[in-house]
C-alpha cells in the first residue's frame, strides 16, 4: 500500500481586498478544492490560465502574501501540515519547482543558488551528478540566471528541488513559453521524480501534456476541483465523469477540437451551487445546492445529475 | 581585446558628456554674475575708496580688471586661462584662487566625506529595515522621521542644533572649523572634529530622508519578488533571505544613489557652513556670489560641477562592475 504523501480536502483561499468606499471584499479564488498525492505518484491539476492555481502551490508551501486567508485541511503524511510543521518542512521535503527564472536572484550565480550556497564536497557532488543528468556544462555554475535559455532554465529550476530528498515535489506551470518536444522533456523529468519514489503535483494549463506523462488528473474550474480522472479514462469519453470534463475531451486535437460555448465564470460573479451551472447542458434545479465531491469508478467528481442518472449517457 | 575597445569607447564619451557639463556650467554661472547689479568694483574696492578716485582711476582700475571688456571676450579669456590651469586671483581675499579654493576644499571634504558617509549607512540601514517590516511601528517611525525631515530646511535645522548643543548646552562651538585665536600649529584633530560635528549633524539628517525613502522602495519591491518568494519556500529565514538576497539586491541601487546625492550634500552645505561660519567652499560660493568675485566663484563652481559630476560617474561605474547583467553584456557599455 503507497503511502498517501499529500491530501488536500475542501481548501479555500481568498483575498481580502479593498473595493469602492473602502469595504472590505472576500474573493474566493480558490472555492473548493480537493486532491490526493501519493508516494510516487504524478498528480496533474489541470486549469485554465488565471484561475489561480499557483495559490494551491503557495497555500501548501505556506507563503501566501498576507492579504490572503487559507481554510480546509492538509494532510502531509497522514498528520496536519501547520504553519509550523510546513516551515520546518519545506525546502527539505516539500520542495517548490517555481515557473520561471524570476524565481532566482537575479544576482546569484547558479550554482550557489542551486546549493543554497552549501559548500561541502557532498553538495557540490550531487549538484555535478545532477548537472550530468539534466546535460547542463559545469560551466552553467557560474552563471548568472540571465545568461540562462529557456530551456536550460527549467533544469535548473528542476534540479533546485533534486539537491534536496523530497518526498513531495510541487510543480508550479513548469512548461509555458516551451516547444512542444522541450515541454515534454521537462514533464519526464517530474515523471523520473515520481518513479523515483516522491510524490508529484504539478499545477497546469496543459491537459494534453499531463495526459502523457501524469498519473492523475484533478480538473479545475472556477475554482473548485470537479474531477479527478485516471490518465487512462481519457481513452473514451464514456469513462469520464463531469460534463466540463468530457467538454475539454473535446476540446482536443484529436478529438474534433470543438470549443465549449462561453467562459469560465469570475470569482466575484459566481453562482451559488456549481460554477459550471451556466453552462452546462445537463444543468437542473439541483445543481444550484452545493455539490458533494464523490468517489466513483476509481476517481471523483462534483456533478449532481451524474448522480441522480448514474447510468444515463452523459 | 573587444572589452579593451568599449572601455575606451566609454572613457571616451563620459570624457565628452564631462567637458560638454563644464562648459555650460560655466557659461551659465558667467553670464548669471554678468546680469547680477553687484559691482566688482564697488563690492571690493569698497563705496568709499571708490568715491575718492577720479573717473580716470577708476577707468584704469577698471581696464586693469578686464571689467570694461564685452561679457564674450571677457569669458573666453577667462576660458583660456582655465583650460591652462590659470584660475585667476580672488577680488575677495587677494590670492590666487587656487590657494583659496585648496584651503577651503579641505575644510569642506572633512565636513562632506563625514556627512556623507553617515547619511549613507543610517540611510540604508533605516531604508531596509523599514522596507523589510513594511507597515510595522519601525517602518511608520522611520517614515514618518523621514517625510519630517524633508520637509524641514538644513539651515532651519542647523539653527536648531546651534540652540541646542551650542548655546544652551555649551557642550560644542557654535562656528568656525577651529578654536578661535588658537594658532594653527596648535590645532588638533580632535579640535576640527569638535567643530564639524554639528556641520555633520546637519547634513547627516537632512541628507537620510532622501536615501531612506528610495532604499525602502526598493526592499519592498524585493521582500515581494518571486526570488524571495521562491527563497522563503526553500526553508530560507528572514535573515537568510535578507543576508543572501535582500542585501545584494539593494546595495546596488543604494549606492547608486548615495553616489547621486553627493550632489544634494553639496548644495545643502552651503546653507549649513553659512549657519555655522565654517570657512568651507559653500562659504566661498556665497562671499564670492554676494562680493562679485567672479574668478574664485567659477572656480567653486567648476569644482562643485566636477564634484557632482565624478558622484555620478561612479554610480554609473558601480553598476558596469558590480551588476552582472551589464558587465558581462558586451553591448552595455
Amino acid at each position: 500500500m503507497r503511502e498517501t504523501v499529500l491530501e488536500i480536502a475542501h481548501l479555500q483561499i481568498s483575498f481580502t481586498q479593498y473595493s469602492r468606499g473602502m469595504r472590505r471584499v472576500e474573493l474566493p479564488v480558490i472555492r473548493d478544492l480537493d486532491v490526493e498525492v501519493k508516494e510516487g505518484e504524478m498528480v496533474a491539476v489541470v486549469g485554465s490560465s488565471g484561475s489561480g492555481k499557483s495559490l494551491l502551490a503557495h497555500g501548501v508551501l505556506g507563503i501566501l502574501p498576507y492579504n490572503a486567508s487559507m481554510k480546509g485541511n492538509i494532510l502531509y503524511r497522514g498528520e496536519p501540515l501547520s504553519a509550523e510543521r510546513v516551515q520546518r518542512l519545506r525546502g527539505r521535503e516539500i520542495v517548490l519547482v517555481p515557473q520561471s527564472l524570476s524565481y532566482l536572484d537575479p544576482l546569484r550565480k547558479v550554482g550557489w543558488q542551486i546549493r543554497r550556497g552549501r559548500k561541502e564536497e557532498r553538495v557540490r557532488k550531487k549538484l555535478r551528478e545532477l548537472f550530468r543528468r539534466y546535460h547542463l556544462e559545469e560551466a552553467v555554475e557560474e552563471q548568472y540566471p540571465f545568461e540562462l535559455s529557456g530551456g536550460m532554465s527549467r533544469r535548473i529550476l528542476v534540479s533546485t528541488a533534486m539537491m534536496e530528498e523530497p518526498r513531495l515535489v510541487i510543480a508550479d506551470e513548469p512548461t509555458p513559453g516551451l516547444d512542444l518536444k522541450l515541454a515534454k522533456r521537462v514533464m519526464e523529468h517530474f515523471r523520473e521524480l515520481a518513479d523515483q519514489g516522491a510524490g508529484v503535483l504539478v499545477i497546469t494549463h496543459d491537459l494534453e501534456l499531463a495526459l502523457e506523462t501524469a498519473d492523475k488528473v484533478v480538473i479545475f474550474y472556477a475554482g473548485t476541483t470537479v474531477e479527478e480522472a485516471l490518465c487512462s479514462d481519457f481513452t473514451a469519453e464514456e469513462s469520464l465523469r463531469h460534463p466540463y470534463t468530457k467538454a475539454l475531451w473535446r476540446a482536443l486535437p484529436q478529438h474534433g477540437f470543438q470549443a465549449l460555448e462561453g467562459n469560465q465564470p469570475y470569482v466575484k460573479d459566481l453562482p451559488p451551487g456549481c460554477p459550471f451551472f451556466p453552462r452546462c447542458p445537463l444543468r437542473s434545479e439541483a445543481c444550484r445546492e452545493e455539490v458533494p465531491y464523490r468517489r466513483v469508478r476509481g476517481g471523483r467528481v462534483r456533478c449532481c445529475a451524474f448522480f441522480e442518472s448514474p447510468n444515463k449517457e452523459i | 581585446m573587444r572589452i579593451m575597445k568599449s572601455w575606451g569607447f566609454y572613457a571616451g564619451k563620459q570624457l565628452l558628456r564631462m567637458l560638454l557639463l563644464m562648459g555650460a556650467v560655466s557659461m551659465v554661472t558667467f553670464f548669471l554674475m554678468k546680469a547680477s547689479p553687484v559691482d566688482p568694483l564697488q563690492a571690493n574696492v569698497g563705496q568709499a575708496a571708490l568715491g575718492t578716485m577720479s573717473q580716470e582711476q577708476v577707468e584704469k582700475l577698471r581696464a586693469y580688471w578686464g571689467t570694461d571688456l564685452p561679457p564674450v571676450q571677457q569669458y573666453v579669456s577667462w576660458a583660456k586661462d582655465f583650460v591652462q590651469g590659470e584660475m585667476g586671483t580672488s577680488l575677495l581675499y587677494r590670492r590666487p584662487v587656487e590657494s583659496v579654493i585648496g584651503e577651503k576644499l579641505e575644510n569642506s571634504l572633512f565636513l562632506l566625506f563625514f556627512a556623507w558617509v553617515f547619511s549613507g549607512i543610517l540611510g540604508i540601514t533605516l531604508g531596509v529595515l523599514a522596507g523589510m517590516y513594511r507597515g510595522s511601528i519601525l517602518d511608520k517611525g522611520i517614515k514618518g522621521y523621514c517625510i519630517l525631515i524633508a520637509a524641514t530646511p538644513a539651515f532651519w535645522l542647523a539653527l536648531l542644533l546651534l540652540l541646542f548643543f551650542g548655546v544652551w548646552l555649551k557642550v560644542l562651538p557654535i562656528g568656525f572649523s577651529v578654536p578661535i585665536g588658537m594658532e594653527a600649529a596648535d590645532v588638533t584633530f580632535f579640535d576640527r572634529m569638535r567643530h564639524a560635528i554639528l556641520p555633520i549633524l546637519t547634513l547627516s539628517f537632512t541628507g537620510v530622508s532622501n536615501i531612506t525613502l528610495h532604499t525602502r522602495e526598493k526592499m519592498i519591491d524585493i521582500m515581494e519578488s518571486d526570488y524571495m518568494l521562491f527563497a522563503r519556500a526553500r526553508g530560507e529565514t528572514t535573515w537568510e533571505m535578507f543576508w543572501n538576497h535582500g542585501f545584494r539586491n539593494v546595495l546596488l541601487p543604494a549606492l547608486t544613489l548615495q553616489f547621486a546625492s553627493i550632489s544634494e550634500i553639496f548644495g545643502g552645505s552651503v546653507l549649513v557652513e553659512q549657519v555655522f561660519s565654517y570657512p568651507g567652499m559653500g562659504q566661498a560660493a556665497v562671499a564670492a556670489g554676494l562680493g562679485s568675485d567672479l574668478p574664485l566663484l567659477m572656480a567653486v563652481t567648476m569644482i562643485s560641477a566636477l564634484f557632482v559630476f565624478g558622484g555620478n560617474l561612479t554610480a554609473d561605474l558601480l553598476y558596469h562592475i558590480v551588476d552582472p547583467r551589464i558587465r558581462r553584456s558586451k553591448a552595455a557599455l
